[in-house]
Parts: structure tokens; sequence; C-alpha cells
């Protein structure tokens, strides 16, 4: 047993933070998030440089050739900055659909232009009737000679705006919610039919619904085996869990400390506020959600890459449910001890909140984790 | 004992009832339908249709205006205005202004200040935090030196609701330093439009424009807007703190957004059932509205204890904190029900300054924001902590 990072993954972490604290300051962030875009290109380009884009690609492909691990480095330093740019949605969900399910073809289409920041993804799974089950697909995919013809409507898929090609979850065949006849298609952004409607989300990063009317794509776009989706699209959004589990593993932390910082300082009755022992007791339980959720997320990114799928699925509800409940505890005490000031949009406390709110409404919520480990 | 409303009061809740249906205008009750925030002017419009009816000021007294309801009566009357779909409405010049007056004020500050409260003409807010000075509000230290027949005023105040739609603020200020810091602490009614006061909009988490700072830069308030004496201040706040929390609007807030809640469970989608079936919702709902009825009870029995010459005691301190955390549970459920849905939050359509094209069910502007809007419940108007603080102290004995 071994909870070390190795030399390099050392190195990895010092470079990410040094990254965040020069450029991601509350301030800084702030104006990005305001932006069209919501992110920096320039960031973007650096993370390229600096090879976080291709981290978990084989170096075949132009990857680093990281493992789980290293991508729990970069998400968990990215939720200290809380960081805008759609890496979650290109290199984890998007990125992950093509490596573990792709061609060879699609693995050298895209996994290099990908890990260069030339090319920007999405995976569109979610439905407006979908909630978390990923097997509600309604969107339909119909075969038409050598290609296919999509039709439906995918909801909140994070980072479509920026996104150049989508990665559609769409059915083959059988009915809504059938395990079987679900097929993942790599779209291009602006092919004909196509359109997304974008918008901000309640964190400030950017989603968008994609309609698709009678989008026509090659037997080449599918991703994987037809009607065969199901097993390799749950993959990738536990690779996501990992993902964010360790983006709010790193939020969590800033706002601890963001917190403990106050206690100290703020005096209220002639004295820090600190003193108090209900608040004490109450920033012990923060510091103890924030433990608990590490160990959690370093657990996650151990074992989302196990073989066995029902070891996996109950691994990633155990650290998703723990996730959810650190992140709402941390977040809610955490505006709760800033007051006043915890409220407001010009403070940092509560876009930490916010983060960590839509994370546990994201790949599934604690109750619907606590359920699918249940039936596991 | 007896729970039941009588034939009366039954007949009272019919004709409130309709009344709101016919005299709430239509786009101020689909706007808070939808979570889209209000405008000063829709705060104002509906608060003059109350003016006219003259259910604005409930909690007064009959000769000084107010409608001469019973406890019952009011209850049903706040019950079936929030039911109805009604806003909240800003009210400071009921709630703080009227009573303090009646008990504390000048013959020509009634005659100045409390008609317009009761047209709703003048929209007040409430002047107490400072930056340094919260949960510790005797530590305040905006200045009113006394020069002539003015006082002048420096300082700043914060986390003021609704400024920007008030024309006047019921302040506290510091007319002296006194060894005990309550001591020197004074009332004055300020117009927001003095020259040298300005109003700085805070934006809070939720996105929307809720509350403000205010700097006061030797503003000069005639002598005649201070009420009582110089230093009573703090008694005054504390005569006021009862009034403050002897009303049930808290309760008919939850009502209305538990029955919203019951809507988007009827409404989501879960495994092609609706919500509300999906067992573990539809147990947390079914906890949320025992919960809320435990709430109810106990703000009905609180009221129904008090009366003018014995008003609510530290007791209230139990219906501030549970009807925060209530509010929060409700925010919180409702988010919960949207899934993926509560992600999305265009600000400028919340604000209801944009006609994009509508993203997921209507009422998606009720899930986020309101959550987060719903975090402030619990240190607005005296923290969660300071509630319990009080019972241990005021009510244990601890
Ligand atoms: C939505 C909203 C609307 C508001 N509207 C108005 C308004 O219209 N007018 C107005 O004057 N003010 C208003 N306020 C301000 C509000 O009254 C203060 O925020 C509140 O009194 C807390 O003060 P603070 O923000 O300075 O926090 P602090 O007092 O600094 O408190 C910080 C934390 O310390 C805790 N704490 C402080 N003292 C103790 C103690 N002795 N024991 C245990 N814990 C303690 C608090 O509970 C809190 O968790 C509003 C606030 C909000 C959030």
């Amino acid at each position: 047993m071994d909870f070390e990072y190795s030399d390099d993954q050392s190195l990895l972490k010092d470079s990410v933070d040094r990254f965040i604290q020069n450029n991601y300051g509350f301030e800084q962030r702030r104006k990005l998030v305001a932006t069209d875009e919501g992110y920096s290109d320039k960031n973007w380009s650096q993370f390229a440089e600096l090879g976080w884009l291709g981290m978990p690609f084989p170096e075949q492909y132009g990857g680093f050739g990281g493992t789980p691990v290293e991508t729990m480095i970069v998400m968990e330093a990215f939720g200290t900055g809380l960081v805008a740019e759609p890496y979650l949605p290109t290199v984890v969900l998007g990125g992950g659909a093509i490596l573990h399910g792709g061609s060879e073809e699609q693995k050298q289409a895209i996994l290099p232009a990908v890990a260069e920041g030339k090319l920007k993804l999405a995976l569109a799974f979610a439905e407006r009737q979908s909630r978390y089950n990923l097997a509600d697909v309604e969107t339909s995919a119909k075969k038409d000679g050598g290609s296919y013809v999509l039709n439906g409507m995918k909801g909140v898929v994070f980072g479509a705006p920026s996104a150049d090609k989508i990665i559609v979850v769409a059915r083959t065949s059988g009915q809504s919610r059938d395990a079987d006849g679900i097929s993942l298609f790599l779209v291009d952004k602006d092919a004909q039919g196509l359109r997304v409607r974008g918008y901000p989300t309640a964190d400030g990063l950017r989603a968008g619904e994609v309609y698709l009317d009678n989008v026509k794509v090659g037997a080449d776009a599918l991703v994987g085996e037809e009607g065969k989706g199901l097993p390799l699209l749950e993959k990738v959004i536990d690779h996501g869990i990992a993902a964010i589990s360790a983006e709010a593993v790193g939020a969590m932390k800033a706002l601890n400390d963001m917190t403990l910082e106050y206690l100290k300082t703020r005096e209220q009755f002639g004295q820090p506020i600190g003193r108090f022992q209900v608040l004490q007791h109450r920033m012990v339980d923060m510091f103890i959600a924030h433990e608990e959720a590490k160990s959690m997320a370093m657990m996650a990114a151990m074992r989302v890459d196990e073989a066995d799928e029902t070891e996996r699925k109950k691994a990633m509800s155990a650290a998703k449910v723990q996730i959810g409940k650190s992140a709402r505890y941390v977040g809610q005490q955490g505006i709760q001890l800033h007051g006043g000031i915890g409220m407001t949009d010009e403070y940092a406390a509560g876009h930490y909140f916010k983060r960590l709110t839509m994370i546990d409404r994201s790949f599934g919520d604690t109750d619907f984790h606590l359920k699918r480990f249940a039936d596991l | 004992m007896d729970l039941r409303f009588t034939p009366e009061e039954q007949a009272f809740r019919k004709e409130v009832r309709e009344w709101v249906a016919a005299n709430l205008p239509r786009d101020i009750k689909e706007k808070v339908d939808r979570g889209i925030e209000l405008t000063c002017d829709d705060f104002s419009r509906w608060m003059r249709i109350l003016s006219e009816r003259g259910w604005i000021a409930t909690n007064w007294p009959k000769e000084a205006g107010g409608p001469g309801l019973n406890i019952a009566q009011k209850y049903i009357l706040e019950e079936e205005i929030f039911l109805g779909g009604a806003p909240r409405t800003v009210h400071f010049g009921t709630r703080m202004v009227g009573p303090v007056l009646l008990r504390y004020g000048t013959e020509e500050q009634k005659k100045k200040y409390l008609p317009k409260i009761l047209t709703s003409e003048e929209i007040w807010c409430q002047g107490y935090s400072e930056p340094g000075a919260g949960s510790d509000l005797a530590s305040l230290k905006t200045s009113a030196v006394r020069d002539g027949d003015h006082y002048v005023v420096n300082g700043t105040k914060i986390w003021t609701s609704y400024a920007h739609c008030a024309d006047r603020m019921f302040a506290l200020v510091r007319t002296s330093v006194e060894p005990k810091k309550q001591d020197g602490i004074t009332v004055l009614l300020i117009d927001l439009k003095l020259p040298g006061l300005t109003v700085r909009p805070i934006i809070t988490i939720d996105g929307r424009h809720h509350f403000n700072q205010e700097f006061f830069d030797n503003v000069r308030v005639p002598v005649e807007d201070r009420v009582g004496e110089e230093g009573q201040g703090w008694a005054i706040a504390k005569y006021l703190l009862g009034h403050e929390r002897s009303n049930g609007s808290g309760v008919s807030m939850i009502k209305w957004r538990a029955t919203k809640l019951r809507e988007m469970a009827s409404k989501e989608r879960a495994d092609g059932e609706r919500l509300e079936n999906e067992p573990a919702f539809r147990r947390k709902i079914a906890e949320l509205e025992s919960d809320l009825r435990a709430l109810e009870l106990t703000s009905l029995r609180v009221l129904a204890s008090a009366s003018a010459d014995k008003p609510i005691g530290p007791e209230a301190s139990v219906l501030k904190f549970r009807m925060a955390c209530m509010q929060q549970a409700v925010t919180e459920l409702m988010m919960e029900a949207g899934a993926y849905y509560a992600h999305p939050l265009d600000r400028e359509a919340l604000r209801g300054q944009s006609n994009a094209e509508q993203v997921g069910p209507d009422y998606q502007f009720r899930m986020a924001p309101e959550y987060f809007q719903m975090r402030g419940t619990s240190i607005a108007g005296g923290s969660n902590e300071i509630q319990k603080n009080i019972i241990a102290k005021r009510v244990l004995g601890l």
C-alpha cells in the first residue's frame, strides 16, 4: 500500500499548483467567467504546452501516458482555483470516450489533436427526462444505408459551446431505458441539422442544449460497437466521477482554508469569532468532511481502471456519495461562517459553494449513488 | 383546545383568496412563479394594491390604520396572499417604522411618515449592519454628530435589503462613545436622497440584486428626524425585536414553496416515472411536509400566547431558527428535483432582462438561484448561531 506521489507526480502537482497561483486569482477568474466564452484560449494553449491536455492518453497518441492519479492531481489543483476551461468535457469525457471505445483511426484522428490543444470535445449523454440514468436515452439514430440519421435533444451538455466535436449518445434500437441499443457517435459541431443553445451554468461554467434535426453521419462516426454503448458510457462517466471528486476535494480545501482564516481574523464581540466553541466544532466538522472526501477521491483514482465492472461501479458510487455529503456540508457552512459577506458575488467563498453544489448535481447525486451502490 | 377555524374565519379565507386572484397583477404573479427577479416598481405596485385594500399594515392597531384583524385572521391573510402567488413586500415601513413611531415618535413624525407607509408611497429600508458590526450590532460606528439643527452622519451601512428600492432608511447610529457601547446608539430616519449619501449595489450569489452598501459623507439629517432620545436606540431596537419576529409570513412562504415543489416533482421524470413516486424523493417530500406542520403549529402556538401587554419573548428565536432551516430545506429539494436542469443559469434571463429561448422547464429559476439565496436566511436578522445563543441564555438559563 502506498499513498505517496511518485517524483514525477510531485513535479506535476507543483506545476499545476503554480499555474493556479499565477493565473487563477479570484479576480482573474471572475473576469474570465464573465466573458462570452467563459474561459481563456491562452490558458488552454498553456495546458497543451504543459502536457495536461494529453495527460491520460498513451504516448503514441501524443499523450503523457498518465494514470487516473495524474488526472486527480490536475483536477484537484483545478478545484482550488475553480478552473473554467473545458478540461473535464474535452479530456476526461470526450477524450475518455475515444480512448476507451474509439477505433484506431478515431484515436489517431482525435487524441493528438486534443493533446495539442487544437480540438475541443463534449459528451452529450443527458436528456430532459433522463435525470442521472445513463440508459434513459430517447435521442434516436436510424441506419440509412451506410450512414446514421440522428434526431432528438441532448440536455445540459458540459462544454458544448466550446466543443468542435460532440460525442452524442443515441439509441439505435430498443426502448428508452433499455441497456441494449445505445450507441455513441462522433459528430462535428457544424454538422448540418445540429444546433447548440449555449448558456452559463449556476457555477459560472458553460453548457448547452444540443438539438439534432436529421443529422447525418457516416458509419465511421460510430464510437465503439453499435448498440453496445452503455458499458462504455458508464466507464467514461465513472472516470468523470473520479475527476470531479478530485476537483471537489480541491474546492473544499480552498474553501476550508479561507473559512479558517476568516475565523481567525474576523472579530465580533471583541474577539476573533474562531474563539466561539460552536464555530470551532463546525470548522472541525468541515475539516473532517474534507479529509474523508480526499480519501475517497484517492480511492476513486486508484480504482477507476479496475477491470471488475461491479467493483469499479461500487467504488465510484461510494466515492460520489462521500463527495456529495462533504461538498454539501463544507459549501453550506463555508457560507454560514462568513456571514453576510459569504452571500456576495464579489467574495470567493460563494463561488466555491456553487461549484461544490453543482458537482453534487453531476453524474448522479447522493441519492442516485446510494441506490446504485445498494443495487450492485 | 381546538385547531379548527370558525365559519367567520373560513369566510374570511375565501374572501382573501378571491381578492388575491382578482387583484394580483398577472405579470408579477408570473415572475414570482418563475423565480424571475422583481423590479422595485413591481414591489411598489403590489404594495400599493395591498394598501388600497387596507391590508398592508396588518400589525398596526386599528386606530393607526391597521385592519384590526385577530391572530387567526392575520395568519389566514398572510397565507392566502402567499399561496395566491404574491411576492413578499418590502415591509420595513410597516414592520419597523410604524411600531416604533407609534410608541416613541412625536406627533409631527407620525403625521409626516405614517400615512405614506400606509399608502405605500414611501418604501423604507433597515440600516443596522455595518462591515464591522453584524452579530455584534452594538459595536456599530456610523457616527452622527450634532451641528445646530442637524446631525452630521459619517460612515457606512451594509447588507441593506432593498435600499435600492427605498426612499428612506431606519438607521441606528452612534451619537456618543460610552463605556457600555449599547448606550451611545440613536435612531435616525434618513432620507436616502440627501446629499453625500450613495448607495452601492451588491449582487448576491444567486445573481440578483438584493442588498446594498450605503456610504455617508457628511450627510446632514435634521434633528427632528431623530426618534426618541439620544442614546435610546438600543432600547428601541430591542422593543422592535418582538415585533419583527412575531409574523408568520415565513411559514406561508414555505408552504407556497412546498406546493411548488410538489408541482415540480409531478412534472420531473425519474426512470420514466414521476419523480414524486421515486421512493427516496417521496420520503423527502413527506419529511418536509411533516416538518412544516411542526413549524406551523409551533408558530401558531407562540403567536397565540402573545398579547399586547405580553409580547413574544425569546421563544421567537425558535421560530426564526426553524423557519430558516425550512426555507433552506424546501429550496434544496427544488434544486434536487431539477437534477441536471439545476445547472443552466442565464443571469440576464433571471433578472428579466433577456428574451432568449427558454432552457429547460419554466420553473428553471426556482432551482439553483432560490437555493443559493436562501442560504442567507440563516444569516440575516440574527444568524442561527445567535438565535441559539439567545435560547441557551435567555430561555434555558445556561
Ligand atoms: C440576505 C440578507 C439580508 C440582510 N438584510 C439586512 C438589512 O436589510 N439591514 C441590515 O441592517 N442588515 C441586513 N443583513 C445583515 C445581517 O443582519 C448580518 O449579516 C448578520 O447580523 C450577521 O452579521 P455579519 O454578516 O457581520 O456576520 P458575523 O457577525 O461576522 O458572523 C460570522 C459568523 O460568526 C457567527 N457568530 C458571530 N457571533 C457569534 C457568537 N457569539 N457565537 C457563535 N457564533 C457567532 C455568525 O453566526 C456567523 O456564522 C442582511 C443579511 C443577509 C444575509
